[in-house]
């Protein structure tokens, strides 16, 4: 089959579905990879490379849709400036098209995308399962702007991230908010914090207080109790007690911190409004807020969505394209994800993709089939949150083998009857070699239980040497006057010495080799 | 040498020997415990040699050279993936030792004697030789399985519990039948047919036992050699010879519980043998997709952990692999991951296996660690290698009551992010269970040699 890359048409839009790297890993899976002149050239990929990794490269725009099987596209399909159509227009049965859909948000849209009778995957319906985390290309552009939210807090900050004892004088170090710590939150945690800050995190979800501080960041902690952790590893909304508390600590939090970056999104839902014009006005003069996501409205009440504003001092930054402005980074992995995304559609690694609707990812990524709306899928069964509806199976219980105390005294009675019916026929000589043998037997038992698991082998082929004393039984008989005794002697001789001799070299030889 | 000094020097040889097994308590003693052992044994020999019963040299040296010299160029030779093999071996020749002593001690006359005594040192050697005989067909039956020259899989004869009872009423009833013979001969004649039944015992009881049971059998003949030095110490009223094989014998013994309970399985149904023939049958087809991975997206997942634990078995061994595996685990420490190792106790086809073929390829013994010390760690685990194992990591042994292996002790490895397994193909483990492992979600198969597989994700991670 063949996949078609298209040059992204939407203004500003800088970025592409594939790169060179990934159309050699699509070329492997049995496809052929047509990419439109001039596709990766704002994300810094040059024709030149596509062609060197083996794509072909397409002028032609339509005939590029034409002659395709899948098209994959960074964005949703849009009205084409240069050919005056509808993207949509270009899609046709059999053709199958993979890019950022948002059904939910795009209703027109999908119907439009419905009537050509195409198969459509959106990259933002994957479902959020563990198995399904390399084609989350959400994920990997929350990543980014988590990244490059710090990038540019730290552009428009009039200081140093890091603390530093100069010559000049001492410079505390940055103090960073971050709210809600999501992928984008972890991200914008770890950059902060290699820059040197100083990093706190607050999210609903107690369950992620164990990954910030993984991250030697400090989870900030209400003194309250409410599970904030909804379907799919999303946060939900809050009861009013709740967001008061937190409202509350942010205001704290307001007044102390230089950095706020905010990542608070709730699925299908407006942006909470957490960062009020007072608290931003309760900010030092020179701090900034980040809004990563202004695009649904902003989290802080002053928030530009797309622009960087000024108020009471406070820079607040709101801009909606932070992975655009990583263009190749974001490329690269958008690129990975969707061929991760292929990889599971071509079982059979032969170039011919299969929608299987029984696939959990593969299902919920679906979002039209061969025309038909199947949007939103099913609820899925696990979640990449530490699952509360799915109960561990118990183990079975250890089969218990628990003796009546009254069998061991049965038991040690019966033994010692034994010994002594044995004991007043047997001579006096023959008592004291068992006692001899009966001891040695609990001096081996004590001794043995002490030896290590590991060195089991050597115990065993030490106890083969040793178990070779029974040379001395040989030893005394071959001076015998008989020759068979002689003979039968001088073979058993023979063959124990190998086995001293062999026992403990070996466990030598394989002693010398533990080290530490 | 008088013979008080003689005694002394058994008691310092006796010691020692128990100084030598307690040094294996930890492998920086160990060598030191070895050492124990040669001094002990190297007493006790030239205190025989030099005892007043022995005047014949020249024979004696003899062998002896021959014997230690074949010994020692053995020892140098053998592979340590071969080491069950040369350990059964070892085993059957102090079983065969114990026979020829019986014999010899049997026709050196017994008429010194007398009453209870008589019946009790003739008792002792017809039961030397039993246990010998036993010790030395099972042991050859053994070697020639883990060698492979004769079939893994276990013989089961029709009627093969009704043989070996009859077998052992047979003895029996030569037994009390050569206790009172007065003639010689007929007493040779006896024994003989006797320990051509032992024989045929010793064959029959290993040959019903399968592959993966091995480190029970070891063990058990392990053990067996033991009583047989023991046995043959009382036949000469040698007590250290009977300290000897008592520690030897309880070894063993300790040894065999240990693997069956890591088996969860009951001794004398080891040795009744059979296992994973009956109730594989019904077992759930497993629902759920087997995910193939290739060796460098191997890599890319070992590149991007940092917690990876090991978790080799008897296909490490069969395909050589241990050396690679090292190579493997240094590159990534020297990337700052966090290997360890996981040995399940009956991992491999005797006890302590991987731990010698770890220590060979320089893996440092503090990295590898027992079941017991790692199974809670899997769930912070981010991969989670698995090298031709298959019983050992099967969870239906927690989950499916009606498992054959239900209730073994299992490495817990599909609690860990990702669980990689490498094998040659699907087929189910030596219990014929399926494993439900391979079709988790978080499972990725890497088929082919455990060798070539490696090497090429070494390749991988260096590239």
């Amino acid at each position: 089959m063949r996949i078609a890359v298209p040059r992204e048409i939407v203004a500003g839009e800088r970025r592409v579905a594939t790169t060179p790297d990934v159309v050699q890993q699509l070329l492997k899976l049995g496809f052929e990879v047509s990419v439109e002149a001039a596709a990766g050239r704002e994300a810094k990929f040059s024709d030149e490379a596509y062609v060197a990794a083996g794509a072909q490269l397409v002028e032609d725009t339509r005939a590029l849709w034409r002659d395709a099987d899948i098209v994959l596209k960074v964005r949703a399909p849009a009205e084409h400036p240069d050919l005056g159509i509808h993207e949509a227009e270009l899609l046709g049965a059999g053709k199958t098209l993979i890019a950022f859909i948002w059904p939910g948000q795009n209703e027109d849209l999908m119907q439009r995308l419905a009537a050509t009778g195409a198969n459509v995957l959106a990259v933002d319906s994957v479902p959020r399962l563990s198995r399904a985390q390399k084609m989350d290309g959400l994920s990997s552009m929350a990543n980014i702007a988590g990244y490059r939210a710090i990038i540019e807090a730290a552009a428009q900050f009039g200081r140093f991230f890091t603390g530093q004892i100069t010559a000049a004088g001492k410079v505390p170090p940055a103090k960073v908010m971050i709210i809600g710590a999501g992928v984008a939150g972890l991200a914008a945690i770890g950059a902060a914090k290699s820059l040197g800050a100083i990093v706190r995190a607050f999210d609903t979800r107690p369950e992620v207080k164990e990954q910030v501080e993984s991250m030697d960041a400090e989870f900030l902690e209400l003194d309250f109790a409410e599970e904030g952790s909804g379907q799919g590893g999303y946060a939900k909304v809050m009861s009013k007690e709740f967001i008061e508390a937190e409202m509350a600590l942010f205001a704290a939090q307001a007044r102390e911190v230089d950095i706020i970056v905010t990542t608070a999104l709730i699925p299908g839902k407006p942006a909470p409004k957490l960062i009020t014009a007072a608290m931003v006005e309760s900010m030092a003069d020179g701090s900034v807020v980040v809004d990563l996501a202004a695009e649904q409205g902003g989290n802080c009440e002053l928030t530009v969505p797309g622009e960087i504003t000024q108020a009471h001092g406070v820079t607040i930054i709101g801009y909606t394209d932070l992975p655009i402005r990583l263009a190749t980074q974001s490329s690269q992995l958008y690129g990975t994800n969707l061929r991760h995304l292929l990889t599971d559609l071509t079982p059979e690694k032969n170039g011919n993709i299969v929608i299987d609707m029984d696939d959990e990812v593969i299902r919920g990524a679906t979002v039209i089939k061969d025309g038909e709306i199947t949007w939103p899928p099913p609820t899925p069964k696990i979640s990449a949150a530490p699952a509360q509806a799915t109960p561990a199976a118990a183990p079975p219980p250890p089969v218990e083998r628990k003796r009546n105390p009254w069998t061991a005294v049965a038991l040690l009675a019966g033994g010692a009857l034994a010994l002594w019916s044995l004991g007043r026929v047997a001579p006096p000589d023959f008592m004291s070699h068992f006692t001899v043998f009966v001891l040695a037997c609990f001096v081996g038992y004590q001794v043995i239980w002490n030896v290590k698991p590991a060195l089991h082998t050597p115990l065993m082929s030490v106890t083969n040497a040793i178990s070779g004393i029974i040379v001395i039984g040989a030893l005394l008989q071959i001076s015998s006057s008989s020759f068979l005794i002689t003979l039968l002697a001088a073979i058993a001789i023979l063959i124990a010495s190998i086995n001293i001799a062999g026992g403990f070299l070996v466990t030598q030889r394989m002693l010398r080799m533990f080290r530490k | 040498m008088a013979s008080g000094i003689v005694t002394a020097s058994y008691i310092i040889a006796a010691v020692l020997f128990i100084l030598s097994l307690g040094g294996l308590s930890h492998p920086e003693t160990a060598r030191r415990g070895n050492a124990y052992g040669i001094a002990g044994m190297t007493i006790a020999i030239i205190a025989t040699i030099f005892s007043n019963q022995v005047t014949d040299y020249v024979v004696l040296v003899m062998v002896m050279l021959i014997g230690g010299t074949l010994g020692v160029i053995v020892a140098r030779r053998v592979q340590m993936t071969e080491m069950p093999e040369l350990v059964a071996m070892l085993h059957s020749f102090v079983g065969l030792a114990a026979v020829l002593i019986g014999f010899a001690t049997y026709i050196g006359g017994v008429d010194h004697y007398h009453g209870a005594e008589r019946t009790i040192h003739e008792v002792e050697i017809y039961l030397g030789i039993l246990i010998g005989a036993v010790t030395f067909t099972g042991s050859v039956i053994a070697f020639g399985k883990l060698r492979g020259k004769i079939d893994g899989k276990p013989m089961l004869l029709p009627g093969r519990h009704w043989m070996n009872l009859t077998i052992g009423v047979l003895c029996i009833l030569i037994g009390i039948a050569f206790v009172g013979t007065g003639s010689i001969g007929w007493g040779v004649f006896l024994l003989a047919i006797m320990t051509l039944l032992a024989f045929a015992f010793g064959v029959h009881m290993v040959m019903a036992i399968g592959g993966a049971d091995m480190p029970v059998v070891v063990s058990m003949l392990n053990s067996y050699s033991g009583w047989a030095a023991a046995a043959t110490g009382f036949m000469l009223s040698n007590d250290l010879l009977i300290v000897t094989g008592a520690l030897v014998g309880s070894s063993g013994a300790i040894l065999s519980y240990i693997m069956c309970r890591a088996m969860n399985r009951h001794f004398l149904a080891v040795i009744a043998g059979g296992f994973g023939t009956s109730g594989s049958s019904d077992n759930a087809a497993y629902e759920g997709e087997v995910v193939a991975i290739s060796a460098e997206e191997t890599a890319e997942l070992l590149r991007e952990a940092k917690q990876v634990i090991i978790v080799p078995g008897y296909g490490m061994a069969v395909a050589q692999a241990q050396n690679t595996v090292f190579e493997i685990t240094k590159a990534l420490r020297e990337r700052g991951k966090t290997v360890r190792f996981a040995i399940h106790p009956v991992a491999g086809r005797m006890p302590g296996h991987m731990n010698v073929l770890l220590a060979e390829a320089r893996v440092p013994y503090d990295i590898v660690f027992e079941m017991d010390e790692l199974n809670e760690d899997f769930p912070e685990t981010d991969v989670v290698l698995v090298i031709g194992a298959n019983d050992i990591v099967n969870p239906s042994a927690q989950d499916e009551p009606g498992s054959p292996i239900a209730g073994m002790p299992v490495l817990e490895v599909w609690k860990a992010e990702t669980t990689v397994v490498l094998k040659r193909s699907m087929a189910s483990g030596y219990a014929g269970v399926d494993n439900p492992l391979f079709f988790r979600d978080n499972t990725r198969m890497l088929f082919g040699d455990a060798k070539q597989s490696l090497d090429a994700v070494l390749a991988a991670l260096h590239g």
